[in-house]
This record gives C-alpha cells, structure tokens and sequence, in this order.
C-alpha cells in the first residue's frame, strides 16, 4: 500500500493526485468542472487567449476554485520563445500565475514542442522567478539541459497531442525518469487509463491528461478511471514491479526438487 | 533552376494520365485503402474508374478531412482595395486595355471596409490589388496591412508577385498569408493569356510561394484558375507544387484554392471549362492526396455547389463578398475583377453550414495566439485618455479574470485602476479559457 506520505511535490508544492488534468475540449464548462473534480486532479492547466466581449458563457476561472486546484495557464499557441515569454509575463502581471506549462508548438500539424525555443525560454523564464513546467518530446539530452536551467518539472510526451496514442515513446521516458532531477510528467497522448498506469509502472511522477478524458462519452467517469489507473500504477512502481525478462521462467522453480529431502 | 521549376519539368502528366486511363475500379479502391499516395496513384484518382466510384470517393475525402481538420471552417473575406493594373491577363476584369471605372481606396476608405467586415465577425482578411508599380506601391501595401492588422489578428495579401526582400517587408507589416495563382501550370497557355505587362514571367511567378514562405509568411495559398487548361493536368502540377511548399517549409501551412473563371468585363470564354462534377472530382483527388493540405473554395461558386463541397474537403471559403474596390461601402461603380454567384451573408452562410454539421471558425482568431487588439483602429471609441476598467466595461469585458498588454508590456492587476489609456495605445486584452 502507498502511505499517506507519497506525494507529488513541485517546487516545494506537495500535492496528493498524481494525475494532472487539462481542460480544452470539453462540452461545457460544468461538464469540465464535473470531470477535473471527478479525476481528484489538483493541478488544472488553462490556456489563455483573446477575451471576447459580454459574458454569456462565464469565465473558466469561475468554475474552478483556486484555493481547490492550481491553475497552471499554459503558453499553447505560442511559435517561439519569444511569444511564450510574453503570455507567461501576461499571465503573472494579471495575477493568474507564476507557474506556467511552457509551450512552444510551431508545427501547424502535429503540435510538436520546439526543444531550441523551449530551452530559450525556459532559461529567461526561470532567471525571472517564474516556476517552469516544459512540454517537450521525450528527449534525455533535452530534459537534463532543462533541469540544469532550473525548470520545475519536465514534461515528455507519450506520443503526439491529441493521438490516444499512449506510450510510444517508451523507451526515451525510461532515460528521462532513470536521469531524472527533477518530477517527469508524462504529457500528451495518453488515451486511456492502461496508458496512464504503463507511465506510473515505469516510475513517472505524475501523467497530465486532457482529450482522453474530455472527448470520452461519459468524461467525469473516464475522469475517474484515469485516476484509479494513475493510482494503480503509482502502486505498483512503490510495490516494485518485477523487470521484465527476456525468457520465459517459471514461478515454480524447476530446479526445486534438489532442496527436497 | 529552381526546385519547383525542376520538380514540373520532369513530371510526367500526360503519360500518368494516360496509364491511369486503364485504371479499374479495383485499382481505385487499392489506393483509397492506402496510407500514403504517390503521384500515380493521384492520377487513378483522377480517372474515368475513379469518376464512377464518385461517391466512394467523396465518403473517404470526407472522413479524411474531418479527422484532419475537425468540422470546423473558417470564413474570410476580400478587400479590394485597388483595380489599377498593367497587366493584359485575357480573362480578367482589371486587365489595362478595357475602359472600366479604376479606384484606389484610400486610408478612410479602407477603414471603413475593415469597419464593415469585422462587424460582421470577420477576423481574417484578404487584401487584394492589381499590379500597378505607381500606384499600388510598396509602402502603399505596408500601410495597407498595418491598418487591417489594427483591425483583426489575421491578414492575407493577393498581389502581384514580390521579391523575397519585399515579401519579409510585408511579413514585418503583419502579413501572415499570401495567396498567389499561377493561373495555369502549362507555360505554352500561360504564354498566351498574359500577353503584356511584367506578369508574362512565368517563372518569377512559380518561384514566388517559395520566395514568400521563405521570408516567413506563415499560410501561403496556391491554386490554378480553373478554365483555362485541362483540368486533370493542372490539378497534378498543384499537387506537386503544394507538395513541394508542405515539404520545404514546415513552419508554413499551405492551401490550394479552386477559382473557377467567371464573367468578367473581360468577356472571356473559357477554352477548358470545368463541371460542377470535375470540380468536386479534383477537390476529392488533392484531398486524398495531401491530407493536410487547406482547400479553399470562394463566393464565385453558387451556394448549392459550396454546399455540397463544404464537407467533402474545403477548409476555408470567403462569404459575402465584393471584388469592387470599395464595394462593401459604397461601390463607387468602380469595375469587378467577377461576378460573385453566392451573394449569402456571411451569417446565411455560417447558419447553413451549422446545419451541414460545420462551424464557423475564424471569428475570434483563436489559431494564433490572441492577435493583437490594437485599439488605435477604434479611435472613435477612445478620443481621449480612459481609465482601463472604464474601457473594458465600455467594451463589455468581464474584468475578474481579464489580463491586459499594453503597448506590448503586461500591466499588473494591481494598476489597473491606475490605469489610464491614451489614444494610439496599442492594447491587447486575454483572459484564461479551456486548454491542455
């Protein structure tokens, strides 16, 4: 059994869920609160755009209470360093955050994260006072050149945003948790609840999940099968899950007829 | 020689189209069962098997653009904003050897369209001249572009084409896209309409999109007028040519669009005219075969055609629009460069694409982060210095969660009631919304 003490902690943050959640594409903004409250999740990311006049659907903030969660407003959109920094500096001024989910996605199609931008402004951003979290692909070289800047976490990603692909990038995670400073979150791609325990199991320290979730037909009961896999895994990984190995051996020894008398 | 120069050189149009003559429906359905397409399987697409597997055809473009693209279109519109020209393009309306009323819209006037189109939601706008060195310059475009980005966050140009000094002039105006046709891919035909005037460089005018993408235009959009050679061989030289742009520039997002030629004061008629159902047939094959590729459709088609072509493959489509300069306002009676065939408003259009399971995107700009509100653009709102929370209340703005730049520098929420907006500030107002 994990004790009470396991605990995600962040920049001195503690946090009892492991399972981080985003909030873009749901069908309504209860619909994301239900979810996001159902998946016992306590850091909640948002993305920040143009205001648009009146308020007829009200503010996502409204539906989330920030003494409940951490709001981590993210830098999406942005195409390189240069425009991260200054949704992050925006977001801090307007007192939503010092954290923020650095994003830097210049590429129209797949949203894959720019390793050069994000280092770029993660240095700056760190240098500023502000509490990094990157987004980056699973790459070890990267994630290490990140945490020697001073950034909070890395967040590798199990395979392109959006895909349900899972954990594609196996074997790069296992590098970046094996080296790791810092908490690594799995980001991105993780399509069901198996996927969010694979990443558990192999030693992550928190998975952020969001299409999954908000595009399920019943989000707020995905929202908490997610959680159970997050906490599955989390349990497993403290339980020591056995290595794999490359043949077959069985659980009874073959050899235990010797020690018989 | 260039690489698009080169890559149309050595395409093989008339022998693929003829192999792909013998395609059977089977070879037809062998590529709709494939991942990726290589040029002849686009030119078994394009065949006669193909034509008789239209709507097997159209069920996979379909299913292949609302998985790539969602069910979202984004509506824009034109802005005329000059029909001077030197050019003789035989099928045009502008073209110089024809007496029609020439008008060039000055600052106000262009002001007043802009009024005009983001009243009625519009956030990405296409600014169109003709080619005329003395009149529509350089710095008349540059200004051009500045006022329209005061407006909304996403500005397009269709001009003639420039050097790549002058296309990195505009990009830091705020150009984000270019649209530039090369009317016809066969330079033999393109020889023959465009008889004066410095557009008869038919390579200056392929190797533009290169020379644009390069100087960091972000969406560059392609296409082939529609009517003035055989259609199957142009839509082959597009797809090598998106191709080429998707392949060499991947900060880029590339379109094609499908103007077909209508009446203009030209009189011109078509030597190669395109059906309704060569038209969707081309539409399915370039969809097929570039997934990611935007497909651009615009008013000179009637609504029941955009209609029926809006969930097959188009990702974009103008709405309500004037080819006049001026003519959202007050006409002037200068010349069209053609005749619009869906005069819908842009909220007919947005309502009937509601119904055929479409939104409309492109109202807020949301794909780019928060273009910039310039308030400088509503000075009428602001003739003199404002409190902020007395502005954004003027504006309907909810202040709890708004964050606000100014003059490119955040302010800090505790100074927003200290704040006080001068006119010809530069504001930009966001606020947290869903996200992952």
């Amino acid at each position: 059994m994990s004790d009470r003490t396991d605990s995600l902690v962040i920049a001195g943050r503690s946090f009892r869920s492991r399972l981080l959640v985003g909030t873009g594409k749901f069908a309504s903004l209860q619909m994301m609160a239900d979810a996001v409250k159902a998946s016992g999740g306590e850091i909640v990311t948002v993305s920040l755009r143009r205001a648009e006049k009146g308020a007829r659907t009200g503010n996502i903030l409204d539906y989330l209470d920030p003494d409940r969660y951490l709001i981590l407003p993210n830098t999406s959109g942005a195409r390189d360093a240069e425009e991260a920094i200054r949704l992050a500096r925006l977001s801090r001024a307007g007192g939503i955050s010092d954290w923020i989910k650095l994003e830097v996605t210049p590429h129209p199609m797949h949203l894959l994260p720019d390793g050069v931008e994000t280092l770029k402004a993660a240095e700056i951003l760190v240098k500023e006072g502000f509490t990094v979290l990157p987004y980056i692909n699973a790459d070890p070289v990267l994630a290490r050149r990140l945490a020697e800047v001073g950034t909070a976490t890395v967040m590798p990603l199990g395979s392109p945003i959006g895909t349900n692909k899972g954990v594609k990038t196996r074997d790069s995670i296992g590098i970046i948790i094996e080296e790791a400073t810092v908490p690594v979150v799995v980001d991105a791609g993780l399509g069901a609840p198996s996927h969010a325990a694979e990443s558990m199991e192999m030693g992550a320290d928190a998975v952020l999940v969001n299409t999954a979730i908000a595009t399920a037909e019943d989000p707020c009961a995905m929202a908490h099968a997610f959680r159970l896999g997050v906490e599955a895994g989390r349990e497993a990984f403290l339980a020591g899950a056995p290595r794999e190995k490359e043949r077959a051996e069985a659980s009874s020894p073959l050899t235990g007829f010797l020690d018989e008398r | 020689m260039s690489r698009i120069r080169d890559l149309l050189c050595r395409l093989p149009a008339d022998a693929l189209l003829a192999r792909a003559d013998g395609a059977t429906e089977g070879d037809v359905r062998a590529v709709l069962a494939k991942d990726a397409l290589d040029i002849k399987d686009l030119a078994v697409l394009l065949s006669p098997a193909a034509d008789r597997l239209l709507e097997e055809t159209a069920r996979a473009a379909k299913e292949l653009t609302a998985r790539r693209f969602g069910r979202a279109i984004l509506l824009y519109a034109p802005i005329y904003l000059s029909n001077e020209c030197v050019n003789v393009c035989t099928y045009c309306g502008f073209r110089r050897d024809i007496e029609v009323k020439r008008v060039t819209l000055g600052r106000e006037e262009i002001e007043r369209e802009l009024g005009y189109l983001t009243d009625r939601g519009f956030r990405h706008l296409l600014l169109v001249t003709g080619e005329h060195p003395k009149i529509v310059t350089m710095e008349f475009l540059e200004e051009a572009v500045r006022i329209a980005r005061s407006h909304v966050p996403s500005v397009s140009i269709e001009v003639e084409p420039l050097s790549a000094e002058h296309y990195r002039r505009l990009v830091d105006a705020g150009v984000d896209g270019v649209t530039l046709y090369q009317e016809t891919y066969d330079r033999d035909l393109y020889a023959r309409y465009h008889t004066h005037g410095p557009k008869k460089r038919y390579d200056w005018r392929l190797d533009a999109p290169d020379r644009a993408a390069a100087a960091g235009v972000r969406r560059m959009n392609i296409g082939a007028l529609l009517g003035l050679a055989d259609w199957r061989r142009e839509t082959l030289a597009l797809a090598v040519h998106a191709g080429h742009l998707i392949r060499s520039y991947w900060r880029t997002h590339v379109s094609v669009s499908f103007p077909r030629i209508r009446a203009a004061a030209s009189h011109f008629d078509p030597p190669y005219p395109v059906t309704d159902r060569e038209l969707t047939r081309m539409i399915i094959a370039l969809r097929l075969f570039l997934p990611d590729v935007g497909l651009v459709l615009s008013t000179r088609e009637r609504p029941a055609v955009r209609d029926g072509l809006a969930p097959i493959g188009i990702t974009q489509m103008s709405a309500g629009s004037r080819t006049e300069p001026g003519g959202y306002i007050d006409g002037k009676g200068a010349e069209k460069q053609f005749d619009v065939d869906d005069s819908r408003s842009p909220e007919e259009v947005a309502r009937r694409l509601g119904e055929l399971g479409l939104n409309r995107s492109g109202r807020t700009g949301r794909r780019r982060f928060m273009g910039e509100i310039v308030l400088n653009g509503e000075k009428k709102v602001l003739g003199e210095a404002t409190p902020l929370l007395t502005l954004l209340e003027r504006l309907e703005f909810r202040t709890k969660w708004v964050i606000v730049e100014r003059n490119g520098e955040p302010v800090p929420r505790e100074e927003y009631a200290a704040t006080v907006i001068e006119p010809g500030d530069r504001i930009e107002i966001a606020t947290p919304m869903a996200g992952g």
